[in-house]
């Protein structure tokens, strides 16, 4: 019973919970620790749920849930192959650590946050499970109203004003997303993802041309999310807005956009589409290149570690790119582990920059000399692990990652490519890092007494510490993982699997 | 009928872009809710325009594709959310920033700068 429902509770458990939360034994400023022990209890709940799928999945891949059992090509589908398996359980691990890092007080701010992150969850999950692009389009308001709320929690001036620039440019995002949905089913006439990858190829000259446009408005949509150039400028100040344990949480946003990226341009416009066939590929390899190296930029110039940590997302989302851009099963399998790795270290980054802040007075995370740190050794330690990480050297799970993307890129031409924009982009971060690592850490303006600064506090520290494990594990269990993304990347690239198991090929 | 239809929303999704584009938030969110009626009409013509057909099998002689108006439903309830959170936002922002500009303070006017900076260089 339990297991043939598996692939709704990802999304059913933080949608009631996070309405259970809202009701009186939960509700009011007085019973905070009951919402704490709750909003617990949800994100275990969740991170095993995933657990369970993932497993449930690498034995059989590809499990498919009609919503009220009503079939494809009607019905609202959701559909879990491996990729949106380890996706979910990426965002459950994700929700677990900044829950228990915001038990330190995030929590207490505003009433509403614990309901808020399970509604972020609830659309995240959403989007990573939906097999139908409109379902995708309303679990995507569902992520952005949530991050909306979340984003001026526990308000102040500059969160205002971030969330200005975020908010309007989001609203035109999804009026672009509902242009493009129109026109796509104008021209095709289905919305679900395997219907339309079995109905492209036998279009017309002037439905074909209509796919088309409804595949370049959906990069645009996409590349907003994912923060893609020349969309990208809206990330860094949002990021660095939001407090930590929020912007430890939007790290899997951009990557939202990543994964439709990569379902939609290989299902729909992928081997099968005829003319349409990889037509964003030719797109997406200059925006990746350039990515890269603006956020390399951004990442060398920015005086604060959260500005920093925001322009070093925008370098992966162009890893990820490269990634996609190079559309070999084996590439997309490198990019996924590289995801999972990227989405866990920048969470880290922006968990670390506000444990920095607190204890650097008014200097907060700017890289200018001021009081020592007053947990000198443990966020030393964490910082230097962080950076080894976001930068890709050895002994890590960032080294992997990066590793796997180099050895996919296959020709001469991908190779110079690949190969330059990541190791510069590698060297840039490591000069980066180091310099913001001896200013915060080494470079102190006299003995001033530090007693008076606030402590990390435990909770801080089990959040952080539960995200700083993942990287050295993922290293360590790197084979298992590679395997794992292999069987992901084979699935996603397995459309006419996909159409077979939807059943709509016979409906022609 | 096509043709009055396609000019209405033309109309209505250029003049929200260009509300959109202004400086204050205002006539932004015009511009978004315009934008957000003009995607609504996109969306429910995208299943064809038909006369007196009914969504309801066994109704009618002829059909009307019963999608787009549950899509349509969809997105007036969605974006109804999302203008009245706009709304309210613009509204904090005015409190916060001390000022309707969607930047948060007015942006720096080229040509002020450029005669002063000629009046200055002309003493």
């Amino acid at each position: 019973m339990l297991m043939t429902h598996l692939p709704m509770l990802p999304i059913l458990i933080p949608m009631l919970g996070g309405l259970l939360m809202l009701l009186p034994p939960f509700a009011g400023v007085a019973r905070y620790q009951n919402r704490r022990y709750f909003a617990f209890v949800l994100v275990a709940l969740q991170l095993m749920c995933g657990m369970v799928m993932l497993d449930a999945v690498i034995v059989d891949p590809n499990l498919m849930y009609a919503v009220g059992n009503w079939q494809p090509p009607f019905g609202i589908i959701l559909y879990v192959d491996p990729l949106a398996a380890l996706m979910v359980c990426l965002t459950s691990f994700l929700g677990f650590a900044v829950v228990l890092y915001s038990f330190a007080g995030e929590d207490r701010a505003g009433r509403y946050y614990h309901p808020l992150i399970q509604f972020q969850i609830l659309g995240i999950n959403g989007a990573f499970l939906t097999n139908d692009l409109f379902n995708l389009f309303v679990f995507f308001e569902v992520l952005l109203i949530a991050s909306y709320s979340l984003l001026i929690h526990a308000g102040a001036k500059q969160k205002t004003e971030a969330a200005v620039h975020y908010v309007i440019l989001n609203l035109i995002g999804s009026s672009i997303f509902l242009f493009a949905l129109g026109t796509m089913y104008g021209a095709v006439g289905s919305l679900n993802v395997a219907d339309i990858a079995q109905k492209i190829s036998s279009l017309s000259e002037s439905q074909l041309l209509l796919t088309n446009i409804s595949g370049a408005l959906l990069l645009v949509v996409f590349g907003l999310k994912s923060a893609m150039l020349p969309l990208h400028f809206w990330l860094p100040k949002t990021y660095a807005a939001a407090s930590a344990p929020i912007a430890a949480l939007f790290a899997i946003m951009t990557k939202v956009g990543i994964y439709c990226i990569f379902r939609v341009y290989t299902t729909v416009y992928g081997d099968f589409a005829g003319g349409l066939s990889h037509f964003v590929t030719p797109i997406i390899w200059p925006l990746a290149i350039a990515s890269i190296v603006v956020g390399s930029v951004g990442v060398i110039v920015n005086p604060t570690l959260r500005g920093l940590a925001g322009n070093l997302v925008i370098v992966s989302v162009g890893t990820l790119l490269l990634g996609f851009a190079l559309r070999t099963p084996e590439a997309s399998a490198a990019a996924f582990f590289y995801m999972i790795h990227s989405t866990i270290a920048s969470a880290i980054l922006f968990l670390l920059a506000e444990m920095i802040g607190q204890q650097r007075g008014k200097a907060q995370d700017r890289f200018v000399i001021s009081r020592k740190l007053k947990n000198q050794r443990f966020l030393g330690f964490c910082f230097f692990i962080a950076a080894m990480m976001a930068a890709g050297l050895p002994p890590f799970s960032g080294f992997l990652g990066k590793l796997v993307i180099l050895q996919s890129a296959v020709t001469l031409d991908e190779k110079i490519w690949v190969y330059s924009a990541l190791l510069i982009s590698s060297l840039i971060t490591i000069i980066a890092f180091s310099r913001a690592g001896t200013t915060i850490f080494w470079r102190h303006a006299g003995n001033k007494d530090v007693s008076d600064s606030p402590d990390v506090t435990l909770w801080q520290k089990m959040g952080l510490l539960v995200l700083l494990v993942a990287g050295p594990a993922l290293a360590l269990g790197g084979q298992y993982m590679l395997a794992l993304t292999n069987i992901a990347a084979l699935e996603l690239h397995n459309v006419s699997g996909l159409i077979e198991l939807m059943g709509v090929g016979g409906l022609k | 009928m096509e043709l009055l239809y396609v000019i209405c929303v033309g109309v209505l999704t250029f003049s929200g872009i260009f509300l959109c584009l202004r400086g204050r938030t205002f006539p932004v969110v015009v511009g978004l809710t315009m934008l957000g009626y003009a995607v609504n009409m996109f969306l429910f013509s995208s299943g064809r325009l038909h006369l007196e057909g009914a969504a309801i099998l066994g109704m009618a002689e002829s059909y009307a594709d019963p999608l787009p108006q549950a899509l349509v439903l969809t997105a007036i309830v969605i974006g109804f959310a999302m203008i009245a959170f706009v709304v309210i936002l613009s509204m904090r922002a005015r409190a916060d920033l001390g000022s309707d500009f969607v930047d948060g303070r007015e942006p720096p006017d080229t040509r002020k700068l450029v005669s002063r900076i000629n009046r200055e260089g002309q003493e």
